[in-house]
């Protein structure tokens, strides 16, 4: 691929995908940021819990079932 | 104490010092990959979320700077990866608000959606290699890996583009 093509490549992905012309932020984030770090982390759905919990229970009733399945994994 | 070491330890207001110096040259370089103001208005706050949560792993004699340009390089590639496909590129960020007569506006669409089927691995490291012509150094920084890597990038996005507009008819 010469020097050639790839400059000619450059010039029209750069016309038909412009440089950002305003880099420039216009307004301050702080208050947004503050938002976001009042935020309460991420809490788990209750059916995932629902979901732990059935193996959790089948394997307190059956706790035979535990090597069979770590055989399987 | 010094700012960055405060910062390091979890302090809010370090931490607010260090947003208000950095939060505008965090978001100059994310619009240039996201190319839109509010994405990348987003992306800032997600970029000093993610910087805040890591403050531990800062190291006060590091560059802030710098580990903060690569996480917002991280969450910008995050974005395009789940929404390359669903956004167009707004041309109201573009230079020069007048597309160019030299090129045939059915060929710049082209040029753009071949562009923006690239993944967004490549994307990122042509955009910035080629539109924005920033530093290979800097990019590779940025993306945390070698100039050499980058350079490999930008190779195979001008190399798959040029496949991709060959088969549409367009020849680069």
């Amino acid at each position: 691929m010469s020097e050639a093509n790839n400059e000619k490549m450059r010039e029209l992905l750069r016309r038909a995908v412009p440089p950002v012309a305003d880099r420039e932020l216009k307004r301050d984030l702080w208050p947004q940021m503050l938002r976001r770090l009042a935020e309460r982390p991420a809490r788990v759905p209750w059916f995932d819990w629902a979901l732990l919990a059935v193996p959790a229970i089948w394997f307190f009733f059956s706790p035979e079932a535990i090597p069979i399945l770590l055989y399987h994994l | 104490m010094e700012v960055l070491e405060r910062f390091a330890q979890g302090d809010l207001e370090a931490f607010e010092a260090l947003f208000r110096q950095f939060q505008g040259q965090v978001y100059g370089w994310i619009v240039c990959i996201v190319r839109d103001r509010g994405i990348a208005e987003d992306l800032t706050v997600e970029t000093f979320w993610r910087i805040y949560r890591a403050h531990a792993r800062f190291h006060p004699e590091g560059n802030f700077g710098a580990w903060a340009r690569r996480i917002a390089t991280n969450a910008a590639l995050d974005h395009l990866k789940t929404a390359r496909r669903e956004v167009a590129l707004p041309d109201d960020l573009a230079a020069g608000a007048q597309p160019d007569p030299a090129v045939h506006r059915e060929t710049r669409e082209q040029i753009e959606r071949a562009f923006r089927e690239l993944s967004a691995r490549l994307q990122v490291a042509a955009t910035l290699a080629l539109v924005e012509e920033e530093s290979y150094e800097q990019i590779a920084e940025a993306l945390g890996i070698s100039v050499g890597a980058v350079k490999s990038r930008v190779f195979r996005a001008v190399r798959l583009l040029r496949g991709k507009l060959k088969g549409l008819g367009v020849e680069p």
